[in-house]
């Protein structure tokens, strides 16, 4: 028989006899053995990576409340929220109406005022002081900066234009300033988180 | 591993024999950087750069040991911790000098050690690994220097942070998600100090075990040479120690005359003084620039300024990266069988070309985002590309070479007006050359 040669010398063949097993029970043995040893591994590198990801006193900071009672139409005030610069800016009329009055198609990243603010509040815009291309603080909240080509904000790094609604409009930044969630607890507060 | 006639290790001392029985160390350094390593006898100062970065990384580790001894890895105290070493920590201002500036060395040398490679055709077979490590070190160095940027918590610190971590926001879908993990926080703050710290004091050793492969694979084919010939016996080569040695302690001597100026005379000269302003974020310095060595590829990074299919910041994010790991495909994309552009005729001039452009690019990366920058930012980055990806697979195809010289020895005998090496061998007093050729 073929299996007579497999069995080692001095060993009892009779477990042999019936067929022989292909892994054969040593390989069956060795994959088992690293495999758990490999899921072992991965179990351990799972923490190792997730400590990276933001702490529980870092998320814990992620609401911020705004009084807005002060704030005159065409002023803005920065604020932060999640350790970056907010935007609380009161849209005056004209500024409104400039922001209604682009063909939202066009835009690189289109979205409509409306869409951008709370209905009935459509003075009220608030969004990130982050340009979003690569993390700048964008010019133009605070009076007397440059405000840029569209009359929003302008992000000196690299010349990304913002327009009265904080779309983008010209320069290498791929989206509109960003418009975290927020509510109105009344008609001059909000909660932003 | 070496030629043949490699001198052999034979400790006299009895000390040094039981310590080669027990432990062959000194056999590995005598043959590795000693006189048992042959070396092409026509090696010109530019071979000197590869120890000369050794020296430095040596540096960087020495002062940057003894800096994190006195810095603090806490972003309220970042800053205030680099302050006490100028102001107060004895001989402080000198190795936070010697270490920042020690990091621009070092980068000035790797440059020209890795242009020293590019003009001799020092990636080409059999070097390919040799390249390829070298490339991966480059790449170690760039996050070393990077994440060491941002240590002093300055305006440019936090500011430099934010962009290049802003680079991985560029990734569709999952870039965000990628930065906060990065960060460990939605903009830089103290865990991303911490980590950076970290790592930074990691990185520099993985970079020495790098360079130990860089130089295994180097040493198993042995060092290129001015004219990119072969070695074609014992007469081709002297040995490491004493020959280079001394040739690399004048190198040695320049490098620390150009360090000791820069340290003791302009420390600043380098840097930016928005770093003297503690990190806030809340207010973007009005002109974000990275250093020196990062310009280049911060000007490719700016070019693109439109969207094609992908978004322009994608775009960027992938040309800058893509500068850089184009350089581990050189070894296949010049096909030419000729090593040193010393006779390449046109391969010389393209790489003047290139190296004018790198210039350029430098330029545009330090400049404002002017559109006639923009414009020369874009002819600089888009002649980079091609260079590598068509001018060089295109010369290595119809350039008809210059005549090469027989051997090492001939063009260095050709060179002191001798035609034949056996003739001239006679004549010259020099025990350099007459050794080898009488011995043959």
């Amino acid at each position: 028989m073929a299996t007579d040669s497999m069995v080692p010398p001095g060993e009892d063949p009779a477990p042999y006899h019936e067929e022989v097993h292909d892994p054969r029970r040593r390989d069956f043995i060795n994959i088992a053995a690293v495999t758990f040893a490999g899921v072992g591994g991965v179990a351990i590198v799972l923490p190792l990576v997730n400590q990276m990801n933001p702490s529980a006193d870092v998320l814990a900071q992620s609401t911020t409340e705004v009084d807005l009672s002060k704030i005159e139409p065409g002023q803005g005030v920065v604020t932060t929220f999640r350790k970056q610069p907010l935007f609380v800016r009161n849209l005056t009329p004209k500024e409104i109406a400039e922001a209604n009055a682009v063909d939202v198609a066009s835009l690189r990243d289109p979205q409509t005022l409306a869409e951008r603010t709370k209905a009935g509040k459509e003075n009220w815009l608030i969004t990130l002081g982050v340009c979003t291309h690569l993390g700048c603080i964008p010019l133009g909240i605070h009076e007397g900066d440059n405000r840029g080509p569209f009359g929003g904000y302008f992000c000196p790094c690299h010349g990304s234009a913002y327009d009265t609604a904080a779309r983008i409009r010209q320069g290498p930044a791929p989206k509109n300033l960003f418009v975290p969630e927020y509510t109105f607890n009344s008609d001059t507060a909000i909660t932003v988180g | 591993m070496s030629f043949p006639w490699a001198k052999h290790y034979e400790p006299k001392q009895p000390l040094m024999r039981w310590l080669d029985e027990k432990l062959p160390l000194p056999r590995l350094v005598y043959g590795a950087i000693g006189a048992g390593y042959p070396v092409p006898r026509n090696l010109n100062y530019f071979w000197n750069f590869g120890v000369l970065a050794g020296l430095a990384l040596v540096l960087q580790i020495v002062t940057g040991v003894t800096l994190a001894m006195h810095y603090a890895s806490y972003s309220g105290g970042a800053f205030a911790s680099v302050e006490s070493i100028m102001r107060d920590v004895n001989a402080g201002w000198f190795l936070r000098y010697a270490h920042a500036n020690g990091a621009s060395m070092f980068l000035l040398v790797v440059y020209i050690h890795i242009g020293r490679g590019l003009y001799y055709g020092s990636y080409k077979a059999p070097r390919e690994m040799v390249w390829l490590l070298g490339v991966v070190i480059f790449l170690l160095m760039m996050a070393t220097a990077f994440m060491g940027y941002v240590l002093p918590w300055g305006q440019m610190s936090f500011w430099g942070a934010q962009v290049i971590t802003g680079f991985f926001s560029a990734i569709p879908l999952v870039g965000e998600s990628i930065r906060i993990w990065l960060l460990g926080g939605f903009a830089p703050d103290n865990a991303a100090l911490n980590r950076f710290f970290s790592l930074h004091y990691l990185l520099p050793f993985v970079i020495a075990g790098v360079i130990i492969l860089h130089i295994w694979a180097l040493h198993i084919p042995g060092s290129n040479n001015p004219t990119g010939v072969d070695v074609k016996g014992e007469q081709d080569t002297v040995p490491f120690h004493p020959y280079y040695t001394a040739k690399d302690g004048v190198g040695v001597g320049v490098f620390a005359l150009i360090f000791a100026a820069l340290i003791f005379f302009s420390p600043n000269l380098l840097g930016h003084p928005d770093n003297y302003i503690e990190a806030n974020p809340l207010s973007t310095p009005a002109h974000i620039v990275p250093e020196w060595y990062f310009l280049p590829f911060y000007a490719i990074l700016k070019s693109f300024t439109a969207d094609f299919i992908l978004p322009a910041k994608l775009w960027g994010v992938l040309a800058m990266f893509g500068s850089i790991l184009l350089l581990f495909f050189l070894p296949w994309l010049d096909t030419s069988p000729v090593r040193s552009a010393n006779y390449r005729p046109k391969l010389r001039i393209f790489l003047v070309v290139l190296l004018a452009d790198v210039l350029l690019l430098g330029y545009v990366g330090g400049a404002e985002a002017s559109a006639k920058n923009v414009i020369l930012g874009q002819i600089g980055a888009a002649y980079y590309f091609a260079h590598f990806l068509i001018i060089l697979p295109w010369i290595s195809r119809s350039e008809k070479p210059v005549e090469l010289p027989n051997s090492i020895t001939e063009a260095v005998l050709a060179k002191h007006g001798g035609t034949s090496p056996a003739h001239t061998a006679l004549k010259t007093d020099d025990d350099l050359t007459t050794k080898p050729a009488l011995a043959n």
